[in-house]
């Protein structure tokens, strides 16, 4: 072998080969079913608010790492995700313009401000969702029926045991775009999780909280955990990686702590629904969690009388 | 049959049948050979020949300086020809012994006995260590300090590190399947001269031929399967998952009524208590996508890595790394012009494009470096801290339990250097610790 440069470097000489970008594109292909779905259910309003969303996040994510001065993380796919989710949470009636400024905002405010990918306290898609609910609060409460487009209530707002089980999964319901068709998510989250990008403990947490105070309660707790938005974010918000508590047992407190919120929200609150404010608390509180919920070192506190 | 096994790690892919169907080849010594005199963690050997003296096969070259040290053997017979500082493959430059090969084969007297299994501790304990016995699974700690533990340290379990996790190396493996009488009587040796109340060899079921073949020697030793997953062989992991015992943290395994050896170790304890030879020779693995003829090759210490590369059909495509041990702990070398020592197990060639630096994006709290890591740390975490600078919060975090193992950097999917950083919050805390106390 003729002497030729080796590479110096320390170990591991190897590494996995799944990377950010790939476990974003899964989100984005997770997410598609879902964008079906609520294109079925409500036609072109559901391709046009998700694409506006979409882009603007993308083109907000490139335009604001640019000002900071970074270089260009469009690449990464997370302002896709970012932009879709926006899009798919937000009722099919949405103004284009006011999907556009909440992926502004859940960009710029949401994520840029704090220093962009891995940096954001709160999950981005919720902030943008939160900003759209306080400051267009009738347009992004009007409803729209499935296939007529006619306005109408949602499950939530008619109360339990109006709209059958079987339309509350398959979604032919009024609602968000993509939060209607329990069925979809659910594909979505399985195959999420045989992708490994999805760890179990946060929605198990968050339904299992829900399903259980809904039972004590005296609340119909299958109808609660199909309607609205809960779903949609037992899928794709609690298990957002980068605001969620890094330690496992972390991971349940903080599923469990939304669930009991959305709870209250749902039952005394003044809001239409909970999720999107619960899971923002539960964000404030991620730091928290993980400073009481660091793991056992291996080797402390061992009784060497084994 | 349940696999037993230890919690976290990961699963890499382990290219171990590139070599592990090879039997080990004996490589002729070559002209020249470079003797480090630190070829073990503690203080280096002292020269105990001059430039110009002649040499025996065998014969003692440089003393053990103090109990955390060992002795040096000559290999071949022949001409000290200088007595110099020679890269090393700990990436330093350490003082060693250059011997012409005279290729007589020369061998000094050994005491050799019938019936070692007879010999009591004591005498165990000195053959192993005036044969210069060091750990080679490639920590090479000297064996006879792992053999002293202190007199009121009761050993409950001797344990023989079969798993071999590292993927690549072969080494062991082979050792076990073609001198499994060898590994098991350096097995019974190591374990009584330790006073160990059980004896256990563990081996991951990908070793099932080894599995077998020491299982016909095994009498009163347990051999016992482990899953495959890394890392196995690490000394804690091992011990966790064949005896449910924690290493305590900072502690020795002796602590917990353990002692672990590496397969190499047994097999050169068993010829020199049985046979009286200093540990001169070794088996080691030559593998990778950039050699022509991967391998398993016995091999006198001193053979320069170049050499050994060479034996094994040379390189082929565009070499990136030439790698001391294993690619999950080994450590790159700047230079093939190193010598094979006691410690290592293999040579790993890697190409250009498997060692291409990698991109780091922002860790983005996906927790599977904490997932996969075997200490039970939350390496972002200690990563985090040693980028700002904060050693005492890294030492907070557990910096100084990590092991090494490299999974975290592994499955990072941002591609972050954890343990790179870590290594770095290690070394700030332990010079502040030294600072302190000086």
């Amino acid at each position: 072998m003729e002497q030729q440069q080796l590479i110096l470097a320390s170990s591991p000489h190897v590494r996995d080969t799944d990377s950010t970008q790939k476990i974003m594109l899964t989100v984005v292909v997770a997410l598609l079913p879902v964008w079906g779905a609520s294109i079925y259910f409500f036609g072109l309003d559901a391709v046009r608010l998700v694409l506006w969303a979409a882009a603007a996040a993308v083109v907000a994510e490139a335009i604001f790492q640019r000002l900071r001065g970074k270089p260009s993380s469009t690449h990464d796919g997370s302002a896709l995700v970012t932009g879709m989710l926006l899009g798919l949470s937000v009722p099919p009636t949405l103004p284009s313009w006011m999907v556009v400024l909440g992926a502004i905002v859940a960009i710029g405010l949401g994520k840029q401000v704090f220093g962009g990918l891995g940096h954001n306290p709160f999950n981005p898609a919720l902030v943008g969702r939160a900003f759209l609910t306080t400051s267009f609060a009738v347009p992004m409460t009007t409803w729209a029926r499935p296939f007529d487009g006619i306005s109408g209530a949602t499950p939530l707002a008619l109360g339990s045991g109006v709209v059958p089980y079987s339309d509350l999964f398959f979604g032919s319901i009024a609602g968000s775009l993509g939060e209607t068709s329990v069925l979809a998510i659910l594909l979505a989250g399985i195959f999420m999780f045989y992708r490994g990008v999805l760890d179990f403990r946060m929605p198990l947490g968050f339904l299992a909280t829900t399903i259980g105070l809904m039972f004590v309660l005296g609340h119909d707790p299958l109808f609660h955990i199909m309607s609205g938005s809960i779903m949609f974010a037992a899928v794709f918000m609690v298990t957002c990686m980068v605001t969620t508590p890094v330690t496992r047992r972390g991971r349940v407190i903080y599923g469990i702590g939304v669930g009991i919120i959305v709870t209250v929200i749902r039952l005394w609150g003044n809001l239409p629904e909970g999720v999107t404010f619960a899971i923002l608390l539960m964000n404030a509180a991620t730091p928290l969690i993980n400073r009481w919920t660091r793991p056992r070192i291996f080797g402390q506190g061992v009784t060497l009388d084994a | 049959m349940k696999k037993k096994t230890f919690w976290g790690g990961i699963h890499p892919e382990y290219h171990k049948q590139v070599s592990s169907e090879t039997s080990i080849q004996l490589l002729p010594a070559p002209e020249q050979l470079v003797i480090p005199l630190q070829q073990h963690v503690g203080s280096s050997a002292k020269p105990m020949v001059k430039k110009g003296d002649t040499v025996l096969a065998g014969q003692r070259i440089g003393e053990a300086q103090g109990f955390v040290s060992a002795h040096v053997h000559a290999p071949v017979s022949g001409t000290v020809v200088a007595i110099e500082a020679r890269p090393h493959s700990h990436g330093k430059m350490v003082q060693s012994i250059i011997l012409d090969n005279d290729g007589e084969e020369t061998w000094t007297d050994l005491e050799s006995h019938a019936d070692p299994i007879q010999l009591s501790r004591d005498q165990i304990k000195q053959a192993v260590t005036a044969a210069g016995i060091v750990g080679m699974g490639g920590a090479g700690f000297p064996t006879h300090v792992k053999l002293s533990p202190p007199a009121d340290a009761e050993i409950d379990y001797f344990i023989l590190n079969g798993s071999e996790c590292e993927p690549f190396l072969t080494a062991d493996h082979r050792m076990m399947v073609e001198f499994a009488a060898d590994v098991a009587l350096g097995t019974r040796l190591l374990a009584k001269a330790i006073g160990a109340k059980r004896v256990i060899i563990g081996i991951e079921t990908n070793k099932m031929d080894a599995i077998q073949s020491l299982r016909k020697h095994a009498g009163n030793i347990d051999i016992v399967p482990l899953a495959v997953k890394y890392p196995q062989g690490g000394e804690k992991q091992l011990i966790k998952a064949l005896t449910g015992r924690e290493v305590p943290s900072n502690g020795l395994p002796y602590e917990c009524g353990v002692v672990v050896q590496n397969v190499g170790t047994a097999l050169a304890a068993a010829h020199a208590v049985r046979d009286g030879l200093p540990l001169t020779h070794r088996v080691i693995t030559v593998t990778g996508e950039c050699v022509q003829r991967p391998g398993n090759f016995l091999v006198p210490i001193g053979t320069s890595f170049q050499q050994m590369i060479e034996a094994a059909g040379g390189t082929k495509g565009t070499v990136g790394k030439v790698i001391s041990g294993g690619p999950m702990m080994g450590t790159a070398q700047i230079t093939t012009d190193v010598p094979v020592i006691k410690e290592t197990s293999g040579i790993l060639v890697l190409s250009q494009e498997q060692c291409a630096p990698t991109h780091p994006l922002a860790c983005i709290k996906c927790s599977r470096c904490g997932d996969v890591c075997p200490a039970y740390l939350l390496p972002m975490r200690i990563e985090r801290a040693a980028i700002l600078g904060r050693w005492d919060e890294a030492e907070d975090y557990g910096a100084m339990d990590c092991i090494e193992c490299g999974c975290c950097s592994y499955i990072c999917p941002s591609k972050r250097y954890l343990l790179h950083y870590i290594r770095l919050a290690k070394n700030q805390i332990m010079s502040a610790k030294q600072t302190r106390s000086s």
